[in-house]
């Protein structure tokens, strides 16, 4: 018992914790900004897999990783656009343009796989972007083991978050974003362009879950893998939903996924089967939908379309 | 009239199609692929050399598919019965239960299963002894590592999963009797962060080396022996070049073999159901050319290796099947 105490707040278990929950974390932002501004996007799962390759593929054309990291977010930004315009022009059904999506995004990326490297499975191993040891932070005792040395892709996904809450409820932009999601009869009625900016929420949404496929293949590891993201876009929208679609909320719910994911691969020799903890997020979504932990309630508007008139 | 002779030259047609392959003197082979298709590197590409080079060296006519998942399965398999061919052959336990059925609806269809068993006269079954050549990987780990700790990590917890780890935590414990073996599963064979995560974890509880029966989940754990210095051993095809001189050996299991032998079964007409098991004794397991490796092991330890294969062959050894 007193192992599994010291495990608790191993800090080995905490840097592994952030490293597991920062794929979320881009994601679940991007899970954010799309659901605030009124349209669902499940398609995150396919945005990072698309991501995840670009930056893998760019990575290896030009030996530059930060150039894979562009890329990607382009990639995601496309996929967002394309999402984004079924969605609101033609006003198809969010969450069926949203697996159609996912399904795509896992055929199209085992297709250029095969057909730039003639390997389904796995890409050869590519340039990554190396970990970086903070200078100051890496010296304080306890913390710097855990925050003091990682991949700069962590700690811009930490900036992220705060960079996003700042920006959904501290500037005129994200009061529209939210109004837009909430009642866009109404902001349109003030002048709020809802087209416009859900347009721009979708596709932000798509380069932040592009972010979160390119810590995947070229951060964490050095190489893409057939469906590599392995359902991570199912559990950030989970974690959108845990932590009722506020940037700070889903930071900390990817944290604790992480954290119990991490803990369990120790834990697997005292007997905790894999097999709970996969479960876990999922469970603890319902549970917060199911109003348990207070109310987890979505913007209004989400998944309906603007018909404008 | 031209439409008549028309429908005679149409009929003479089909009529040709359906007698032909009574009167087809080379053998004619099916392969069913699992899921992934050609390219895995590994398990499928095997299977494919092995139907290559019995089509190059038997002269046999050879025709195959992939399927995208495992509702397509029994089509497939029904969809080659029908097409008369002398042996169809499928890939991967996941044909196994559609395989079943199958079989027992085409009695006459002789069929070949790569990694499991059917029980059927007209099923061959070709598995293989993960075990023993795990056994040999085992060895090898007990004697490389410094800090008397190795790792496993598979990806799922099936039976088939398990004959590799006991093998492996029996060679290396045969090995070096104070060496502990610290054993996770990811609970999936496409999660390679996962995998990852698990061998670094791993390192940090002091293995120096890593083993997976991992599919893709492995990529992770090869990466992460790179990224934190310590050796991993890849899985059923040679994984060395993945990270030439981290990747100390692979455990190779050689599905072309298999399914070249059982072509050269029907080739010969000795063909018959059961099971026919690839182990040692016929090369089919065992470790890979060390290729990246040579210089780094030390002669006693291959020659270790050596001698616990030899003592697996006359029986001095029995490594344990946890399928048995």
């Amino acid at each position: 018992m007193g192992e599994v105490l010291a495990l608790l707040f191993n800090t080995a278990v905490f840097a592994a914790a952030l490293r597991m929950a920062t794929p979320l974390i881009f994601a679940a932002l991007g899970g954010i900004f799309s659901e605030r501004s009124g349209v669902v996007n499940i398609a995150l799962e396919g945005m990072m897999l698309i991501g995840a390759f670009t930056a893998m593929f760019v990575s290896h054309q030009t030996g530059l990783p930060w150039l894979g990291v562009v890329g990607a977010v382009l990639a995601g930004i496309v996929i967002g656009l394309l999402h984004a315009f079924f969605c609101i022009h033609y006003r198809a059904n969010q969450v069926v343009v949203g697996t159609a999506i996912n399904i795509f995004a896992g055929g199209l990326t085992v297709f250029l796989l095969r057909y730039y490297f003639g390997a389904a499975g796995t890409s050869p191993s590519v340039p990554t972007i190396p970990d970086i040891t903070i200078p100051v932070l890496s010296q304080i005792p306890w913390i710097g083991r855990i925050i003091g040395r990682q991949n700069p892709l962590v700690y811009l996904a930490l900036l992220a978050v705060v960079v996003a809450h700042l920006v959904v409820y501290r500037t005129p932009w994200g009061l529209r974003l939210r109004a837009v999601g909430e009642h866009p009869r109404a902001a349109d009625t003030v002048g709020v362009h809802v087209f416009r900016m859900r347009y721009l929420a979708v596709a932000l949404s798509g380069a932040l879950a592009g972010l979160g496929g390119t810590y995947l293949s070229i951060a964490h590891l050095s190489r893409f893998s057939e469906g590599m993201t392995a359902g991570r876009g199912f559990i950030a929208l989970a974690a959108v939903i845990f932590g009722k679609w506020t940037p700070y909320g889903a930071l900390g719910a990817c944290l604790f996924f992480g954290y119990a994911d991490a803990l369990q691969m120790r834990l697997q020799d005292v007997g905790v089967p894999t097999q709970f903890m996969n479960m876990l997020p999922y469970v603890l979504t319902m549970v917060a939908l199911a109003g348990f932990i207070g109310k987890s309630v979505g913007p209004k508007a989400s998944g309906e379309p603007y018909i404008k008139g | 009239m031209r439409k008549r002779l028309g429908f005679i030259f149409v009929m003479v047609l089909l009529v040709g199609l359906v007698i032909s392959p009574a009167y087809a003197q080379t053998p004619r082979i099916g392969l069913i692929f699992a899921e992934g298709g050609l390219g895995d590197q590994s398990f499928n590409d095997a299977a494919f050399r092995g139907l290559m080079q019995a089509q190059d060296e038997l002269g046999v006519d050879v025709t195959y598919v992939e399927p995208a998942d495992i509702a397509e399965m029994e089509e497939h398999q029904r969809a080659y019965a029908d097409l008369d061919l002398d042996l169809v052959i499928v890939i991967g336990f996941i044909h196994q239960s559609a395989l079943v059925e199958v079989s027992a609806d085409y009695p006459n269809i002789h069929f070949a299963i790569v990694d499991d068993v059917v029980d059927s006269p007209n099923v061959t079954s070709l598995v293989f002894e993960e075990h023993e050549g795990s056994f040999l990987v085992g060895v090898l780990a007990g004697l490389m590592t410094e800090t008397n700790t190795v790792g496993f990590v598979g990806g799922m917890e099936v039976p088939l999963i398990r004959k590799f780890e006991v093998g492996f935590v029996e060679g290396a414990q045969y090995a070096n009797p104070d060496v502990s073996v610290i054993v996770n599963y990811a609970g999936s064979f496409g999660d390679p962060g996962r995998g990852r995560e698990l061998a670094v974890s791993q390192n940090e509880r002091g293995a120096d080396i890593v083993y997976h029966a991992a599919g893709g989940t492995g990529s992770g754990v090869i990466d992460a022996a790179v990224a934190n210095g310590f050796y991993a051993i890849g899985v059923d095809s040679d994984q060395d070049y993945m990270a030439p001189g981290t990747v100390l050996t692979s455990m190779v299991k050689r599905v072309d073999k298999a399914v070249f032998e059982v072509i050269k079964a029907v080739v010969d007409g000795t063909l018959e159901g059961g099971v026919w098991s690839f182990g040692i004794q016929d090369g089919a397991v065992g470790t890979s050319e060390f290729t990246y490796t040579k210089d780094q092991i030390p002669q006693s330890v291959f020659d270790a290796i050596d001698e616990a294969r030899e003592k697996i062959m006359s029986g001095e050894i029995v490594v344990s099947n946890p399928l048995q």
